[in-house]
């Protein structure tokens, strides 16, 4: 019992919709006021609910990470646990000083010098100024900016300005930590820092709820994740086990994918097949992939691609229909097109795999972007060959080797 | 959203427990908030000051100049063109004394209800009781004022007004009008979040109200004239502001008489506008993350 830290019951939280802007005008107020005296609040706007009964229990020094698409609820939930927007129904119930950065450098002002910078940004964040003089240097030292400390941040790179604001909300020494993507910002070595720096908060007993679409981050720093999609749960456990079913959601276990609904774009992929239709795949025999697709006006710089991930979404393998016809990312005219590929056999291990199809004009438009099939690769031959090989590729490729006689060693 | 300090947690007694709910009602300890967040009031103070005056040639003297212009303008049309009574005290004098505390109330007020709007970065993404937000505009505006205060000790030396013990009085007419200009600043920062009227009323409002205040004029050629009609003079006072700078003009100047019943009537008024805003604000604070 008293090792809780957080526990959530039946959070709920629904926002009006149909209003294009959330503040009314008073004008408004007082015709609706006057056409209906009697308390109403004319036609009842829809209601979407962000959030709809969650409920979880963290306890002291757990890393949760929370995952889902945009918009599944996940900030709102951290907004809620952080006291900046009220629930709708329900209740949590938290242990302990609460921080939370749901973004990095909230409240910096471009004027103010980095120095005057740390001061404010910490007080918004929570800290005490005794806190901030205590580790004034470490946070310096941190976002490596010595040098323009009392310079206003207007003049900062925008690397050192992120450097900056990172480091202040890392010192927050609260002993519980909402963290909402600030992973996402800055260059890859500082993001490497980052990392480095939750893990090490994470490993001081502290507790911390982490939301985040890099899956090698939730996977590398949370034992247990939850998942959340349209507001509500729908996995919370280890994560290796919640990252495993949320990636493979949409793909399912099938020979064949047809879409369901026109798309009115310029192209649209119709069906996908994986042949043979026999039981299994054969390792050895490898299988064909084939695309129906339509195209409904002319189109130039299009792709239509095939892209196979592992089940952790690791992208194995991406081939496109122009890799061998060029002509055709030069122009596609409308009509209704079928395009098969082969993929080798005894080329991808044995195992599970996801099959992603995209379509559209590279860095332009996406028509498409389809998690389809789920398959399977089945080992038929000896598998004594190449059991004990830890990789996605196995292909048996022409090795050569030549007798260079008994007399030719080094000596 | 309310929160309750731990009294019998067992095993981490240290630990503060927050209990977060769907809110009704009010939460009823805005000033102990306020004092528990001092420091965040003091940095957001400071950084508005600072940054205020960053890249003026002029810097904080913009806060002396603003009124000491006005008041020279006020003396040569209302003054001297005009020939405005002024409670036998030289135009200039009577009408800087005025001005001193309607630019601050006027800045406070302009600053107090755009601040929450202004401030949607912050309440969008962290938790701190938004009171603190119109509370640091209009503290903001008190360093301005007491910039410009010494301005005034010149005008008095200037005008060989006696200094009486009166003048501790002073302070208290200054603290009146600091509150009504938290009061206003409440309800006006408030409505702002869920009404963007206000921010096209506000300026107007200012324009009216120093027009509808005793300070181009005496407050007592408006009494006597409310008297003459068979309508009490303590009417006037329904503005805190004429309350105030009754007051404030009588403790600095030693004009003959306090009329008590004006001022009794701004101090009523603004301990009204201070409550119901306080109360207006914490009702609908909870709902600003969500509509600003």
């Amino acid at each position: 019992m008293s090792d809780i830290s957080i526990r959530v019951e039946g959070l709920s939280k629904s926002y009006r919709l149909g209003e294009r802007q959330p503040y009314k005008s008073l004008r408004e107020s007082i015709t609706n006021a006057v056409r209906r005296p009697f308390g109403g609040q004319g036609a009842k706007a829809d209601t979407f609910w962000a959030l709809q009964d969650v409920s979880l229990e963290v306890r002291h020094g757990d890393v949760l990470g929370i995952i889902g698409r945009n918009g599944a609820g996940k900030s709102t939930l951290l907004k809620i646990l952080s006291r900046i927007t009220a629930p709708t129904k329900g209740r949590a119930e938290i242990h302990g000083r609460i921080g939370s950065l749901l973004e990095v450098g909230t409240g910096f002002h471009p004027e103010l010098s980095g120095r005057e910078n740390i001061f404010l940004n910490g007080a918004i964040l929570g800290m005490s100024r005794v806190e901030i003089v205590r580790k004034f240097e470490e946070i310096v030292a941190f976002a490596e900016v010595e040098k323009f400390i009392d310079t206003p941040v207007k003049r900062y790179s925008s690397g050192m300005y992120v450097r900056l604001a990172f480091a202040v909300a890392a010192h927050l020494e609260t002993e519980i930590l909402l963290v909402d993507e600030v992973l996402a910002v800055g260059d890859s070595e500082f993001q490497k820092k980052c990392l480095g720096k939750m893990g090490e908060i994470s490993r001081k007993g502290r507790t911390v709820l982490f939301v985040s679409h890099n899956m090698g981050a939730i996977s590398t720093l949370t034992e247990r994740s939850l998942w959340l999609d349209e507001g509500t749960v729908q996995a919370f456990g280890t994560t290796k086990k919640v990252v495993e079913t949320y990636i493979s959601v949409g793909y399912r276990p099938a020979r064949v994918w047809t879409a369901t609904e026109e798309n009115h774009h310029p192209m649209q992929i119709l069906r996908v097949e994986l042949e043979p239709e026999s039981p299994i795949l054969d390792v050895r025999e490898g299988f064909q992939i084939r695309i129906d697709y339509v195209v409904r006006r002319p189109t130039q710089g299009a792709v239509v691609s095939a892209i196979i991930h592992a089940t952790d979404h690791t992208p194995i393998l991406s081939t496109e229909d122009v890799d061998t016809s060029t002509t055709m990312l030069d122009n596609r005219r409308p009509g209704h097109y079928r395009t098969s590929v082969k993929i080798p056999g005894d080329w991808l291990a044995a195992g599970t795999y996801l099959l992603r199809l995209h379509c559209g004009v590279v860095n332009h438009a996406i028509f498409d972007d389809i998690s389809a099939l789920q398959f399977e690769l089945t080992e038929t031959g000896n598998p004594k060959l190449r059991m004990h090989k830890r990789a996605f590729i196995l292909p048996y490729l022409p090795w050569s080797t030549e007798d260079r006689g008994s007399n030719n060693g080094p000596a | 959203m309310t929160e309750m300090p731990s009294t019998h947690s067992s095993a981490q007694p240290e630990l503060p427990i927050t209990i977060i709910k769907p809110a009704r009602g009010w939460s009823s300890q805005p000033l102990r908030d306020l004092w528990e967040y001092r420091e965040l009031l003091f940095f957001l103070v400071w950084r508005d000051v600072k940054v205020r005056y960053k890249q003026t040639v002029l810097g904080a003297s913009w806060a002396i100049l603003q009124p000491l212009l006005t008041t020279a303008i006020f003396a040569l049309f209302f003054g001297r063109m005009a020939g405005m009574p002024s409670d036998g005290l030289p135009y200039p004098l009577f009408a800087f004394g005025g001005l001193l505390l309607w630019t601050f109330f006027a800045q406070a007020l302009t600053h107090s209800s755009g601040s929450l709007v202004a401030s949607s970065h912050l309440i969008t993404k962290v938790y701190f009781p938004r009171l603190v937000i119109p509370v640091a505009a209009v503290i903001g505006a008190v360093l301005d004022l007491l910039v410009a205060s010494p301005a005034l000790a010149v005008f008095m030396a200037v005008h060989h007004v006696p200094v009486t013990p009166r003048i501790l009085l002073a302070p208290l007419f200054v603290v009146l009008v600091i509150a009504a200009a938290i009061g206003a600043g409440l309800w006006l920062s408030a409505l702002n979040v869920e009404y963007r009227d206000i921010r096209y009323t506000v300026p107007f409002l200012i324009q009216l109200w120093l027009f509808l205040s005793p300070i181009i004029y005496p407050t007592s050629s408006i009494t006597s004239r409310l008297v003459s009609r068979g309508l009490p003079g303590w009417l006037v006072g329904l503005n805190p502001i004429a309350g105030a700078v009754e007051g404030f003009r009588w403790a600095m100047f030693g004009t003959s008489t306090l009329d008590t019943g004006v001022v009794a009537a701004s101090c009523v008024v603004t301990v009204v506008l201070v409550i119901s805003g306080g109360a207006y604000f914490r009702a609908v604070e909870r709902e600003f993350a969500d509509v600003v």
